[in-house]
């Protein structure tokens, strides 16, 4: 790197290990989240919260 | 002609957009995966040494995406925190409140990587320079929407102080913008206009690239970031709690 390695490098570093440590943050997240509130079944939703949902005002 | 319209409302709901952004995630996930591997093997093997900075030119590839990152998400978080606020949409909110944790780490990269590239082109890591203090401020508006937000409990209060604090901070992005053309900085201006690109087109094809790779990004972790935020907020919901059963 022309004598610019710790530059270059520890900018590309620094990001590397920030934009990581948010996606594995955000996957611990999820994790504790399916504990408080599994992964709905969307598929199984009953068509009176069908009905409800698509009258949902904004 | 086609007539066909899709229903912005309809996915105003999260129980619509929590599946709608589930399907969505994977596109976004490999597309952002792809960018970055072609925009750094552009960026580092394509793209020349430049003839006056050599290689330290390379920070900017990151440096002028994840600036900019940190101004469009800013403008996007403070849109969302409003319309959230202006029309009681909760999905809104919740969006406001997934983007600022993205927009506040690209703005930090923004700051490291400008003062780590400044060291070498002017001397110095930093200088309370216009462009680089309002840059530094609109962290702290990053920082002061996630804890105010922290610091409310209820939920739609802490959405209604946090789109406050949001509108009001939008107006620290021109100064952002606009501080090159506006005092004398040591900061350079814009690297390239409507009119001219100031680079070569190796290097300029390889900073965009990469601008497209961040915006992949950051619409992917928002994406599972507000599912997480919908699952927690609306878990008691009749749609998600019968979904769930």
């Amino acid at each position: 790197m022309g004598g610019y390695g710790f530059y270059v490098w520890g900018s590309y570093g620094v990001t590397l290990v920030l934009l990581g440590g948010e996606v594995l943050m955000l996957l611990k997240r999820r994790r504790a989240v399916a504990r408080i509130a599994p992964e709905p079944k969307l598929e199984n939703r009953n068509a009176k919260f069908e009905a409800a949902m698509v009258s949902d005002k904004l | 002609m086609s007539t066909r319209r899709i229903n912005w409302y309809k996915y105003a709901a999260p129980a619509n957009f929590y599946p709608l952004a589930g399907k969505m995630i994977p596109f976004f996930t490999v597309v952002t995966v792809l960018l970055f591997i072609i925009g750094l093997y552009v960026g580092f093997f394509v793209a020349p040494t430049d003839f006056q900075q050599g290689e330290s030119y390379r920070i900017i590839f990151i440096h002028v995406p994840a600036a900019w990152m940190g101004m469009f998400l800013y403008v996007l978080m403070a849109v969302y925190a409003g319309l959230g606020w202006a029309f009681n949409a909760r999905l809104g909110s919740m969006m406001a409140t997934a983007i600022s944790t993205t927009g506040a780490i690209f703005t930090f990269i923004s700051l490291v990587t400008g003062s780590l590239w400044g060291r070498p082109a002017w001397g110095v890591y930093w200088v309370w320079d216009a462009r680089m203090t309002s840059t530094l401020i609109l962290m702290f508006l990053y920082i002061g929407f996630i804890s105010l937000q922290a610091s409310i409990d209820d939920s739609r209060r802490a959405d209604r102080a946090g789109a406050v604090l949001a509108l009001v901070g939008l107006i620290n992005v021109p100064i952002i913008y606009f501080s090159v053309q506006w005092w004398n900085t040591l900061h350079q201006g814009a690297t390239f206009t409507a009119r001219s690109f100031k680079m070569a087109p190796s290097m300029l094809s390889a900073m965009l690239i990469l601008m497209a790779a961040c915006w992949m990004y950051s619409i992917a972790v928002v994406l599972v970031r507000v599912r997480c935020i919908i699952r927690e907020r609306e878990r008691e919901a009749p749609w998600l709690a019968e979904a769930v059963a």
